[in-house]
This record gives structure tokens, sequence and C-alpha cells, in this order.
């Protein structure tokens, strides 16, 4: 190909290449710096703001800080609030998914109601669902038409919270977690590779354990006061209206991956005498495990900035549901704590930033291996 | 043996019927409630259907969320069309005209799709008080064509690999370049990737809240808006926020049953692993 030919290709890229470089990396670049400064108060909009630098003074202030307990209990949140999702949208999406695979009639109507809710916005989901659990009606009241007691869950107002534990042992708990998951992916892995899981997994998750259960009170305190935090149970109706509008889209992606998986194959694995349950946990599940991962990186990302549902469902002010990107809005637009919201930010672009990152790079090895 | 497939093919449809009306029931609360007056909505009676069917309140929300409508279908119209032809450019030289670093550059367009947005929130409004674009439409179009670009890119990037090098090569001999590659031969093969990629846009922006509340002043408000403000407030009559809430939701999800398997083409293109 010649030579002028490619340079008008690289041309026509280049107006995006510099709005991408300045919108997506000069902005995140600019978000960080703003979160070093003490930019904020009732000049912030003003035409030429003082800003000072002030170092990390912000993110000690929301990690470690006196006023920085809504944003712990918000971080909180938004973990519980991520593992419900990706639990019940992958579990469910996947039943759901299993089910289609068997091909009944009316495949696709069933996959058109399974899969509407994706097509709503945020916030006419958070309103239909404001409205469906209203604590003396709609879901509440739906076991008396099968002849039960009406529940009495106040589903997003409720007060109480569940699993609590003191900010202060924060480091603790994470080691014990850390712990836990070595421990639970060793015996996981203990049939298929007994050396690999017993040595680098069930071992080190073993001395972890041990080990911070006998000398855990020498591991620094995370916080000067005891402050409790836990699952606030007004969350569990936002985690139930987002797994009705997400698992249709697990589905469809697991959907997709099954009818990927030749007839052949399956043949086979009949004819050798597999049934159902061993055709899906030995061969359809494994082949479709870059599916799985895709889902985790995508519902990850969408429940790490979920805003327009809470927005919608509870309002933006009430405590119990909070949410990080909810606060950095709060903090940002209401407050004008342009500083602080965008350390919030920053927080939540890092977290991120963890999983895309790796998902990223694999899948450019995958394209550049691929050609 | 036939008796046992029987019941579990009875099962199988058990379940699912039960799992769709599950579904559903959301969609009927909502138009059931929207059909009622206000006098007739109770919490008790929720579930039960209207006695006389009440169009008022689509009227009065229409009425209500016309200006919104109206700012959604601008601002959806102009920045899916923009951002859909300047994907279909760089899913061309993307796919086609491979240049070294072409690859990785491909990956950092593909990085602003995933960042929480959030993270550019702060720097994006007062870019555009900077340039005087804060508050109306033309600075959300912007917005959207910007942050569009990774995904249509994507689309339009994978569509192309499908279109084989040997129709370049001939092409490039007959001495055609650049463009008239594109406008003869990608161009015209491009038609559905064009469908997928402005519905997937069109969706997306439609449905977007965070930058419609963010950035733009009341009278430039989009649907998400007018309606979070319709429905926001604790003494709310629920007739009304319903009937927002299917008018806010019609044009997609009539996208959605008219043009299903396009629809779905663009939600598995934003899995990135192929």
């Amino acid at each position: 190909m010649r030579n002028h030919d490619r340079i008008k290709a690289f041309f026509t890229l280049l107006p995006s290449i510099v709005l991408l470089a300045v919108f997506v990396y000069g902005f995140i670049g600019n978000t960080f710096w703003i979160s070093l400064t003490d930019w904020g108060g009732v000049a912030a909009l003003a035409e030429e703001p003082v800003r000072n630098y002030a170092g990390f003074a912000n993110y000690a202030e929301l990690f470690a800080g006196f006023l920085g307990g809504s944003f712990r209990q918000d971080l909180v949140n938004a973990v519980f609030y991520s593992v419900s999702l990706l639990a019940g949208a992958i579990g469910i999406g996947l039943v759901l998914a299993i089910l289609l695979d068997n091909k009944p009639c009316g495949e696709a109507l069933f996959r058109t109601v399974f899969l509407y809710p994706m097509a709503l916005s945020f916030i006419v989901t958070g309103t239909i669902w404001r409205w469906m659990l209203a604590p003396q009606g709609g879901v509440n009241i739906l076991p008396t038409y099968a002849g039960g007691q009406p529940l009495r869950f106040r589903w997003l107002s409720s007060t109480d919270t569940v699993l609590q534990f003191d900010w202060q042992n924060l480091l603790e708990i994470v080691c014990f977690l850390l712990a836990a998951i070595l421990i639970v992916w060793g015996f996981w892995l203990l049939r298929e590779q007994p050396r690999k899981a017993a040595i680098r997994l069930l071992l080190p998750g073993v001395v972890l354990g041990g080990g911070t259960w006998l000398w855990g009170d020498l591991l620094p305190r995370a916080l000067f006061m005891e402050e409790m935090h836990g699952l606030n149970l007004a969350t569990l109706g936002i985690i139930l209206a987002t797994v009705w509008q997400y698992s249709g889209y697990t589905m469809a992606l697991y959907l997709a991956g099954f009818t990927g998986i030749s007839q052949d194959l399956r043949d086979a694995a009949m004819l050798d005498g597999a049934g159902a349950t061993a055709y899906y946990r030995h061969i359809a599940l494994p082949m479709v495990r870059p599916i799985t991962i895709s889902a985790v990186i995508i519902l990850s990302h969408i429940s790490l900035k979920m805003f327009d549902l809470i927005f919608a469902m509870t309002g933006p002010d009430n405590g119990a549901t909070g949410h990080p990107a909810l606060n950095m809005y709060l903090t940002t637009f209401r407050a004008n704590e342009f500083a602080r919201g965008a350390a919030i930010a920053i927080v939540l672009f890092l977290i991120a930033a963890t999983f895309i990152i790796p998902y990223l790079i694999s899948s450019y090895r995958q394209r550049r291996g691929g050609r | 043996m036939t008796r046992k497939i029987t019941l579990s093919t009875l099962a199988l449809y058990a379940v699912l019927i039960l799992l769709a009306a599950a579904y559903l029931l959301p969609a009927w609360l909502t138009v059931i409630t929207s059909l009622k007056t206000p006098a007739e909505i109770s919490l008790p009676r929720s579930w039960e259907l209207p006695a006389t069917l009440n169009l008022g309140s689509f009227v009065d929300a229409f009425h209500l969320l016309r200006p919104n409508i109206v700012n959604s279908l601008v601002l959806t119209v102009c920045a899916t069309l923009l951002s859909t032809v300047l994907g279909s450019l760089n899913g061309y030289v993307f796919a086609k005209w491979k240049f070294p670093g072409s690859e990785i550059l491909f990956t950092l367009f593909l990085f602003g799709m995933f960042i929480p947005y959030q993270v550019i929130l702060i720097p994006l409004f007062h870019t555009l008080r900077a340039m005087n674009l804060y508050g109306g439409l033309p600075g959300l179009i912007l917005a959207h064509v910007v942050y569009g670009l990774p995904i249509t890119s994507l689309i339009f990037r994978n569509f192309y690999a499908q279109i084989p090098d040997s129709l370049m090569e001939s092409a490039t001999l007959d001495g055609a370049g650049f463009y008239a590659i594109y406008f003869r031969i990608i161009f015209p093969l491009s038609i559905p990737g064009f469908v997928v990629t402005s519905l997937w846009q069109f969706t997306q922006i439609w449905n977007e809240f965070l930058w419609g509340i963010c950035l733009t002043r009341h009278t430039a408000n989009p649907i998400t808006v007018g309606l979070a403000q319709l429905a926001g407030g604790q003494a709310v009559s629920w007739n009304l926020p319903m009937a927002g809430s299917i008018m806010a939701a019609l044009p997609v999800l009539l996208i959605y049953i008219l043009l299903g398997r396009y629809f779905i083409r663009g939600l598995l293109a934003g899995s990135v692993k192929e």
C-alpha cells in the first residue's frame, strides 16, 4: 500500500486521538492534580479560584479523618453491592441461559422477556422499583395473592445493619478475607493440582489466617476511633432492581457462548454418556470462561459507577444507601468541594483500574497472538 | 422413557413461565398504575386493574416532559450520528490500515470506555464552562461524541476485520486510494455495522443521566433528568411518574422489540474479547 495512503489513514485517526488524549488521559491527570489541592468552598466557582497544594490531605481525610465516615460507609456499601450484583446477575443469568439452551418453543419470546429490562434507563428502573418496593404495597403484598402473609420489610428505608465490623480492625479483616480466599481456592484446586494447591494456596492461607488470629493485635489500627460499618439492609432493594435489570444481559452473553459450542461436541459428549449436568459442568462452562470474565469486568464497572439508580430509588441524600459515585456528585456539585470530590473520583478510578488494566492487556496480547 | 422426558419438559416450561412472569411484574405494575386516576391509586390495591381507563396521566406527563423529550431527541440524534461516523472511520483504520503501534493505540482507546466517568467529570465541567458550552446541548453532544468513540471504534473495527483483505488488495491494484476504498467497498458493506452502532449509541445516550444532570441547565435537561425531577420528592402521585417512565422508555423499548437482533449484537460487542 502506498505511503501517502498510510499518512491519510493516520490523519483520519488524528482528531480522535487528540480528543481522547485530552478528554480521557488529560482529564484523569487533571482530576488527580485537583485532588491534591484544597480547591473548594464558597469561592470555588470564582473566575480565578484559590487553589493551594495540599498533598494527600483529602485522601487522608476520606480514609482516616473524622468527616470521612460517610465515605467509608459508602465504600463498604459499594463492596457489598458489587459482590451481590456479581453473584446475583451471573448466577441467575447462567440459569436462564441453561434453561433457554434447551431450545424450548417460544425461546425467542422468553429471551425478549428476560432481556427487556436492559433497554431501560436506570432512572426508569429506579422509578418503577421505588413503587414496587413501597412498604405497604408492591412486592410486599404479593404473598397475599398466594394466601400468605404480607411482608413487613421496609425495603428502601430500613435502618438495620448486618455483618457489622469496626473500621479500626480493617487490616485484620482484610488478612482474614485473604486467608479465606486462599484456603477456598486451594480446596478448589486440590483434586486437579494437589501439589500446587497445597504449597501455593493452602499453606500460605493457613499461615496468614493463623498469624492474624494469634498476632492480629499487633497490626496498626486503621482509624483513631471506633467506627462501625456493615451491610445496610436498605441497599437490598437497590441490589434487587439491578439484578432484575442485568441478569438478562449475562443470560445473553452466556447464550451466545453456548450457541458457539458446536453441536458435534455436544452430541459427542452425550454419546459418551454425559448427562445434562455433566455436559454443562465439564464442557460448556469451562468453554465459556472468557465470557464469565467479561461479565465480571462489565458488571463490576457498572456497580462501581452506580449513580442514577440510587438517585432515582432513594434520592441523593439517603445515607443508608450511599455510594461513592453519589457521594462524589454531592461533594462536587452540591457542596462545591472540588478537591474532595476529585479525590473520591480518583479512588473509584483506581479500584476500576485494578481490574480493567489487566483485562485490556490480556485482550491486547490475545489480539497480537491471534493475528 | 417418554414419560420422564415429558416430566422434565413440563418442569422446564413451568420454571420458564414463572420466571418470565416475575420479570414482567414491574412492567405490569407500571402500566396499570399509569392508567389509574390518582384517587384510585392505593398501596394495598396496587396490583389491581384500574376500574376505568384513564389516559389523562399520559397527557399530563407529556405536557410536563415535552421540553425534555425534544432536548433528548436533538441530543441523541446529533451525538449518535457524529460518533457513529467517526467510529466507522476509526474502525476502518484500525482494522485495515494497521501501522506500528496501532494495536496499542486501540487498547488506549478502549480504556476510555471502562473508566468510571466521575473521574473526568470535574475537568469536563470546567472545560465546558471555559469554552462557553456549559449548560446547553452542544456541550452535552460533545461529551457524548468523545466518550462514545471507544465503543463505536470497537464495534466497527471488529465488523471490518471480517471483510476479507483480498477485496482491499484488488481495489488497491485498480488504483483506489484510502478514501476510494472506504467509499466504494467498505462503506456499502457496513450498513449492518451502522445499524448496530447507531442503535447502541442511541440507547446509551437516550438513557444517560450523570452528564445530563451535571452539565446542563434546566432548559437543556434531557428526558432522564426530567423524569427524575417528575418522580422525585416524597408526596408523588404515582400515576404521573409511571406514565413518564413509559414515555421515557418507549423509544428504546421499540428499538429493542423491533430490531432486537441488532440491539443484542451491540450488547455483545461491549465485551471486548471475541
